[in-house]
């Protein structure tokens, strides 16, 4: 439970294997736009990468087929080397996909594969593949917070859904949820502290996660105490995590109307769909009682149509895609908050103790005690791993919304060019017609 | 139907040299409406020129440029004293060949108002009861969304109407049997005292009372089948159109929403690029145009009014197609009375010249029961019963001839109306269909601009 500095990365030798698992390095990385993960059952597509951002590779199993299966995504390339332009080599990929239901005597479930390839010495080997469920994850974030408090841990999706207003088992909650778990388990497995936590490697490599549970739980219990314990003010906040605070709760604040924006919108769109199928059915029925015009009604029929299936495609991909991430990094931001207020108690403590060290130095000219001293490191320490985290996570959450937000325009776009072509098709030729007759 | 298009291209009147015109042929002026041809001009919102069939006489549109240039409000007194508020039209003419000469005299014009354009149309009603009469542009707004006003006076709905009150001149000017009155001419050229002409020439005694053509509706034995089956179709047009029209109204309500309420992300990122130091500018960028995406929806469902109004017109056409067809079953209807009527006075004079009653009568009834009359009685009787039944006889042949008169003269012009409308409508849907594309042109557009400035975050 060292909140010290971050362990060196995996040491250079490992480079030609590295090479060869994953020709992506930092200088060559690419983004595949819209917060896809591979879902397929398929063992053989692959992605590993930082902060959910995945990139199709092909298995490292074979190398020849790595190069073959490269993507590269023209729109997004450029800024993709910006983003990748630290020299970090990744060892360590993670990925969450291929959700199974399993269904006992005493409850329904689902589990997610969590596959891991690794260099890294940590690992006793360089492939695992196990069958992890939600409680699984839950675990290993409690065991983060608990081993890590100076450092902000990525969110989980929402533990607990109201039955009967969310179907747990549908396929569209559950591929939500996947991503998400997906993206949580990236950004550990991205961080260069939180990645060679003991409790992800055995989330990631051990058979039996059950033994270690009972005993997480009573860490836990016990260090939740020594925090409330304290019960220090604090004096000053440095002004840089004010800031900070501040920061969070505006971001916090516009995202929550961008959701409410979203949601308006899809309600609009629904309400708008209604109304343009019943005004296509008019075209039909009015064509239905015409001989000359009837084709041009028809066509504008079709073309309504055409629109009204656009618009739902496009509504679906923002209820599925555009909002969850958005909800997510509300989450986020309240882990964020969290470990912020940690770090406040922690100076507090110190402060408190400080204090009365001084305090009692006068009186009795006790040396500075021990724990004095320890608490400062451990500000110190804190402050520190902050700064960085904060600055990792600044650097992701605007990639993250660059790529949010292009694939919402995206989709947008799609949806215009779905119907358009209708339209043109059908009027087309009578345009030309029209041309015909204006020449005579 | 070529000859008919090339006329309209002679016969489009040019633009005058007065301010403040906004023709519905000249669409073609403005940039994203239409066609993107430059035959634009005649793919005209309404097609009202391009499709009237000119074939003989020259019609008055041949001889004359009318236009509605303008609109103005006036206050005055009515017809009870008191003040009221209303709007004048200014039409213009100027005589044909002086354009085509290239000379450009001042046009002749005069003000009217909506009233007098109801008057002229209820008086070609009565006087052509054969000919599917233009409609008005309506009266009152209808088939209204949200944002549109209901209010007579708003300015677009002036304008709207100025166009359909344009629209339906030329199409009564260049009509081959409409154009040739003189009340219409009259009604272009002479501003004071044409309301006093009009009434003088009695047409409203002539109109047909509204519970005489119902009765003939239900009680007409045999229609012309043909006639019969253009009603149906009046009822099939009025019906579609407008339910179209009230559809495409909710369809507008609700486009508009979605459309405004992107208008907030505009504002939302603004705020948030506020906060951000790389992301900024893309976001701010990215709220303009969203902003531009939330106002360009005016424009779009501005354009889409020109589409109702000419589903309106067609709507409107409905009713005139269906008042000749009940014409029809009027007259049809009358001489049937008249030739019911004819043989029931002949079979009287039969009974009372022989003296053999064959059917039930009152008469006969009244013979059983206070004994026949006198011989002098019946001749003078009978003398009667002859007058009436020569003047019988007169009733059904003018009758016969007023209906097939009015058959052939109506088949006629409801087969001119069928094509105008088939070009008409086919020509709306086309503008329809080519308004639909550029509003997703657009939409790529503004989305493409939006991610561009993403990409810069």
């Amino acid at each position: 439970m060292s909140a010290g500095a971050p362990r060196g990365l995996a040491s250079s030798g490992q480079k030609p294997i590295t090479e060869i698992l994953h020709p992506l390095s930092a200088a060559e990385e690419t983004l595949s736009p819209g917060p896809d993960v591979t879902v397929s059952g398929g063992g053989e597509k692959d992605s590993g990468l930082t902060n959910g951002t995945p990139v199709e590779t092909s298995s490292p199993a074979s190398a020849s087929l790595l190069f073959n299966r490269l993507q590269l995504d023209d729109d997004l390339d450029g800024d993709a080397r910006d983003l990748y332009a630290s020299t970090e080599t990744r060892d360590l990929f993670v990925t969450v996909d291929d959700p199974k239901k399993h269904v006992s005597t005493m409850e329904t479930y689902i589990t997610y594969r969590v596959s891991t390839k690794t260099t890294r010495i940590e690992f006793d080997l360089p492939e695992y593949c196990m069958r992890r469920r939600y409680q699984d994850f839950d675990w290993l974030r409690i065991k983060l917070e608990d081993s890590q408090p100076t450092h902000l841990i990525p969110p989980l999706p929402e533990k607990f859904v109201m039955k009967g207003v969310v179907d747990r088992f549908s396929e569209e909650f559950v591929e939500t949820r996947m991503k998400a778990l997906d993206k949580f388990l990236k950004r550990v497995a991205d961080h260069p502290v939180l990645s060679f936590n003991p409790h992800l490697n055995a989330f990631l490599s051990a058979k039996d996660l059950n033994k270690r549970q009972g005993l997480a739980l009573l860490t836990k219990v016990g260090e939740s105490v020594k925090h409330v314990a304290g019960g220090y003010k604090l004096r000053t906040r440095p002004p840089e995590f004010c800031a900070m605070g501040e920061y969070l709760d505006t971001f916090a604040q516009k995202l929550g109307t961008i959701d409410r924006i979203a949601q308006r919108i899809l309600k609009e769109q629904s309400e708008y769909v209604t109304e343009l199928r019943e005004y296509g059915t008019v075209y039909s029925s009015w064509a239905g009682s015409e001989e000359e015009l009837r084709r041009p009604l028809e066509g504008v029929a079709g073309c309504v149509t055409t629109c009204c299936g656009a618009l739902e495609d496009l509504s679906e991909n923002m209820s599925q895609d555009f909002l969850p991430v958005l909800r997510e990094y509300v989450l986020y931001i309240e882990s964020m908050k969290n470990v912020l207020r940690k770090r406040d108690q922690s100076q507090a403590e110190y402060e408190g103790r400080l204090e009365a060290a001084i305090l009692r130095k006068q009186e009795d000219r006790t040396p500075m005690p021990v724990e004095v001293e320890k608490c400062q490191d451990k500000v110190e320490c804190f402050n520190a791993d902050l700064k960085a985290d904060w600055e990792r996570w600044q650097s992701n959450k605007r990639q993250d919304f660059k790529q949010l937000l292009t694939g919402i325009a995206d989709k947008n776009i799609n949806h215009y060019e779905k119907w358009f072509p209708t339209c043109l098709a059908w009027s087309t030729p009578y345009k030309l017609l029209l041309k015909i007759i204006l020449k005579n | 139907m070529s000859e008919g298009w090339n006329d309209a291209l002679r016969m489009r009147p040019g633009s005058p040299p007065t301010s403040g015109k906004q023709k519905r042929m000249a669409e073609d002026g403005k940039d994203d409406s239409v066609a993107t041809d430059d035959d634009s001009d005649l793919t005209a919102a309404d097609g009202s020129l391009n499709n009237t069939m000119v074939e003989e006489g020259s019609t008055l549109l041949r001889r004359m440029e009318i236009c509605v240039a303008e609109a103005e409000k006036r206050s005055g007194k009515n017809a009870v004293s008191m003040q009221e508020t209303f709007t004048v039209y200014l039409i213009e003419t100027r005589p044909m060949d002086a354009v085509a000469e290239g000379r450009n005299p001042a046009p002749d014009s005069l003000w009217r108002r909506y009233s007098e354009f109801e008057l002229l149309r209820n008086y070609l009603i009565v006087t052509y009861p054969y000919i599917v009469v233009p409609p008005l542009p309506e009266k009152r707004a209808e088939f209204v969304w949200h944002k549109l006003s209901a209010d007579n006076m708003d300015p677009d709905f002036v304008e709207r109407r100025r166009v359909g009150l344009e629209n339906f001149l030329l199409r009564v000017a260049s009509h081959p049997v409409l154009s040739n009155d003189k009340i219409l001419y009259h009604f272009l050229t002479e501003e004071h005292g044409w309301k006093e002409v009009v009434y003088e020439t009695g047409f409203q005694a002539k109109a047909d009372s509204r519970l005489r053509a119902l009765s003939a509706t239900f009680r007409v034995r045999n229609p012309d089948k043909r006639f019969m089956e253009m009603k149906h179709y009046s009822d099939e047009l009025q019906s579609h159109t407008s339910q179209l029209l009230r559809a495409r109204a909710r369809v507008a309500d609700r486009l508009y929403g979605v459309y405004k309420v992107h208008g907030n992300y505009g504002r939302v990122f603004s705020e948030w690029s506020a906060i951000e130091k790389e992301m900024g500018d893309g976001l701010q960028s990215a709220g303009h145009h969203m902003d531009a995406y939330a106002a360009s929806i005016d424009d779009i469902l501005e354009e889409e009014e020109h589409y109702a109004d000419q589903l309106k017109e067609y709507l409107s056409y409905a009713e005139a197609l269906r008042a000749v067809c009940r014409k029809h079953e009027l007259a049809q209807f009358e001489l049937e009375m008249a030739s019911q009527d004819l043989i029931s006075k002949k079979q009287q004079r039969e009974e009372l010249a022989t003296g053999i009653v064959r059917t039930f009568s009152f008469k006969g009834m009244t013979n059983k029961l206070f004994g026949q009359e006198a011989p002098e009685q019946r001749e003078a009787k009978l003398k009667l019963l002859e007058e009436l039944i020569t003047e019988g006889e007169e009733t059904v042949k003018e009758k016969t001839v007023e209906c097939e008169e009015h058959v052939e003269r109506a088949w006629v012009d409801m087969q001119r109306f069928k094509e105008q409308k088939d070009k008409d409508l086919r020509e709306a849907l086309i503008n329809y269909a080519v308004m639909q594309i550029s509003m997703c042109k657009k939409g790529i557009q503004v989305w493409s601009n939006a991610k561009e400035c993403f990409l810069k975050m």
